[in-house]
């Protein structure tokens, strides 16, 4: 079986790079996704295998509108070596992974990368080793005394090109840190090397581009307030005329209820404007008042995936200034796994949006917002609150064309929760697919849940330089799904994420898969809700 | 001899004590400015006591990730557990009833702490990955603790010391008074890897002993939302806001 469905490798059809000059960033490398295995081996290393996965390097300009060095600075080395020292003091997750790892091997055929392209500085325990080598080198005795003995190196540009290489294949989505005997975080290691890189200049061009236009102009993918608003208005009328109900998606609406804080890929991407769709059905059927800003027309937030403290407040301050100035009661994050993260578990530290507080900064906001509610909560605790209240109604058999399957976000996964109880982040969305569609079926256990397989995109990866490693990174995923398309007949992958949505639909097709099997579960409430104005 | 040992377990000990308290410290004051538990994850503190109880002394983790590595690991570690457990009889007079229980136990318990040595040390050649990931202080490291154990092993079963003189000695130094420790190259070997064990713990990995259990995505409460957690040098950003 995995025979007839082994993809095809078809490079993208637009750059022939080697007709262009030879100034151009890396040739874009043959896009090449792996047969599916007959049983989960584990793969032989292939030394080497992804040396040639280079991201872009970020342009001056991109750099510095971020507030880091244009290019690599004089002394790099040194200037390196004493920000891990910064920050070995200031994360204690760092201190204590540098140190801990006993190189016991669990984690090491537990990547998705890995299983993908057999690199061995794809095992977690490997990527984590480029920053451990140079951690002992400068910071511990042992390294000092006897670098050989305890693989330590020196901070060389061997050094950091391999860190730029490889931790730009690591999609921060923590899948070994659930297997590891001291929860040793690999996305914290990255984190922390991204900061690194990026304090002395050698930054990520597509990740610095999307911070710069967040603070620019209010959303990652650079769309202004007027365009905004005619996307939305544009969605009215969509939804007027297909279903007759007269659905709002207000922008900037002083005094709504809600404040939503969606990807801004749901504006207009495929099929991620299908969710934002389903979530204005739902607050119109609950009779809601809600509105979207302008100014944080974004949930997501890159600065994150960079490891960088300040960028990730600064971002995530535009959803506070947003809120006080719209007044609203709720803050509500629409379907992205980084974002829920940064939502879930930052939010309340970076900006005071939560509960729970005692200095003045933060309970400023909490005293406006409405405590009858988790803030921020997750659209899909929205959904399926409102659905146990018995407020929503669903002609389920308008999804019976779909055999439905859910692939859990990484971040939502691991890195966040929904609900009361620790698991809720599995059960809640199930539970809305389960009221709104009658076929469902899950995929292999060890591939869902807290076991899941990143889409193989997250992380700041979701770029076309790096679409080789991204389809070979989906392979555990792909083979999960194509066991129950096969046994089940599945046809559609729901999932709450921008970013897995984007790289499912582009990787997909590689596997043999059409790209329109993946969506949001959103984009399935809607398909089925009943609007009031029907009745 | 007894003087050269005396002084090596004095400076070793404090070496180990000191150096452990330092990592301690070090650890403790270094904040975790972002609530990062790997979730599912505990919402209440009594909940991340149990989690962590089950992590150090089951390796959940661990077992839930590779059955061969929990297998072996787990051995040696439970075995040393209770080889170092027996020997505090080295240390106390009267030996405390507990400890006396669990004599036999200890006994055998050095062959599962050696059986568990050796196959992790046996990954490291035959398993690739684990084979590319391996350095030499890995392999050291190894070497090292299987020693201790064989060389006990050794004088327990087959070159017996006198293990009267033995405790006689420990008994004196924790008291200042240096007794003399019984000739034998077996006993020298034992108490010098022992001591060379006791030097590198707090610049090794055997860090990871204190380390797990300031693993930040194993010892936070999942209550984002409904506390509010700041580390200092992050309060200092919202002065400017």
């Amino acid at each position: 079986m995995a025979d007839e469905t082994t993809p095809v490798a078809v490079p993208p059809a637009s750059t022939p790079a080697a007709a262009k000059p030879a100034a151009k960033a890396p040739e874009k490398a043959k896009v090449v996704a792996p047969a599916f295995r007959d049983y989960p081996t584990i793969p032989a290393l292939q030394v080497d295998a992804m040396v040639e996965s280079n991201p872009y390097v970020a342009a001056a300009a991109h750099n510095e509108s971020v507030g880091f060095p244009g290019t690599l600075v004089d002394g790099w080395e040194q200037k390196a070596v004493a920000k891990m020292g910064e920050l070995l003091g200031k994360y204690r997750s760092l201190k204590v992974y540098m140190d801990a790892c006993v190189h016991c091997g669990a984690c090491t055929d537990k990547c998705h990368y890995f299983i993908g392209t057999g690199d061995p500085k794809n095992m977690p325990v490997a990527r984590q080793d480029l920053m451990r080598s140079v951690y002992r080198r400068y910071y511990t005795l042992p390294g000092k005394l006897f670098p050989k003995l305890v693989g330590a190196r020196d901070m060389t540009r061997d050094v950091l090109d391999d860190w730029f290489r490889y931790y730009n294949q690591c999609s921060e989505c923590r899948r070994c840190s659930v297997f590891c005997p001291y929860g040793i975080d690999t996305a914290e290691v990255t984190m922390a090397a991204k900061e690194i890189m990026h304090s002395v200049g050698l930054g990520h061009k597509y990740v610095n581009e999307i911070i710069g236009k967040v603070h620019k102009i209010g959303n990652n993918l650079g769309l202004p307030g007027p365009a905004l608003e005619n996307t939305l208005e544009g969605l009215e009328e969509d939804v007027l005329e297909d279903t007759g109900a007269a659905v709002k998606y207000p922008l900037d609406q002083h005094g709504a209820e809600v404040l939503l804080v969606t990807p801004s890929a749901d504006f207009f991407a495929e099929p991620h404007v299908d969710s934002l769709i389903g979530y204005g059905k739902v607050f119109h059927a609950a009779g809601i008042s809600w509105t979207l800003s302008s100014k944080a027309s974004e949930a997501g937030n890159f600065g994150m995936f960079i490891g960088n403290y300040e960028q990730m407040q600064k971002i995530a301050m535009r959803v506070r200034e947003a809120a006080l100035e719209l007044g609203v009661k709720r803050i509500v994050v629409g379907e992205c796994g980084h974002a829920w993260r940064v939502a879930y578990a930052f939010w309340n530290t970076l900006t005071g949006i939560g509960a729970g507080a005692n200095d003045p900064f933060a309970i400023q906001l909490q005293k406006q917002l409405d405590p009858n509610y988790k803030q921020p909560s997750h659209i899909c605790e929205v959904t399926w609150d409102l659905i146990q209240a018995g407020r929503l109604k669903f002609n389920k058999e308008a999804n019976d064309h779909r055999i439905v399957t859910f692939h859990d976000s990484c971040n939502v996964a691991r890195g966040s929760r929904m609900g009361d109880y620790a698991g809720g982040q599995f059960d809640i969305p199930r539970n809305i697919i389960r009221a709104v569609a009658n076929n469902y079926v899950e995929m292999s256990a060890g591939t869902t849940r807290e076991k899941t397989f990143c889409c193989g995109g997250g992380g700041g990866l979701l770029t076309d330089e790096l679409l080789d490693l991204r389809v070979k990174g989906a392979l555990p995923r792909m083979e999960a799904l194509n066991e129950i398309v096969q046994h089940n007949g599945v046809n559609f992958m729901a999932t709450i994420c921008a970013i897995c949505k984007a790289q499912f639909t582009k990787v997909l097709p590689y596997y043999g898969f059409k790209m329109s099997m993946v969506g949001g579960v959103h984009q399935l409430v809607s398909t089925a809700i009943v609007l009031n104005n029907e009745q | 001899m007894s003087l050269v040992f005396a002084i090596l377990f004095y400076a070793a000990t404090l070496i180990l004590a000191g150096g452990v308290a330092y990592r301690i410290y070090d650890y403790a004051r270094t904040p975790a400015p972002l609530k990062i538990p790997t979730t599912p994850a505990p919402t209440t503190s009594g909940g991340v006591a149990f989690r962590m109880f089950r992590e150090v002394v089951f390796f959940e983790s661990l077992f839930k990730s590779n059955l061969w590595i929990w297998a072996l690991g787990w051995l040696f570690h439970v075995g040393l557990a209770l080889v170092l457990l027996r020997h505090l009889r080295y240390f106390t007079e009267p030996v405390n009833f507990i400890i006396a229980f669990i004599q036999p136990f200890g006994m055998y318990a050095g062959f599962a702490m050696a059986a568990g040595l050796a196959g992790l040390w046996a990954r490291r050649f035959l398993v690739e990955r684990i084979r590319y990931i391996s350095t030499p202080s890995d392999h050291l490291m190894l070497a090292l603790l299987l020693g201790i154990a064989v060389t006990g092993l050794l004088m327990k079963f087959v070159m017996h010391t006198d293990i009267v003189a033995v405790k006689t000695f420990f008994l004196g130094l924790m008291v200042f008074e240096i007794n003399p420790l019984p000739v034998h190259p077996g006993l020298y070997l034992h108490l010098g890897m022992v001591v060379l064990l006791m030097i590198v713990f707090p610049v090794s990995k055997l860090l990871h002993a204190p380390g797990v259990f300031f693993s930040p995505t194993r010892n936070q409460v999942d209550n984002p939302r409904e506390t509010r957690h700041l580390a200092p040098w992050a309060a200092k950003f919202e002065a400017k806001n």
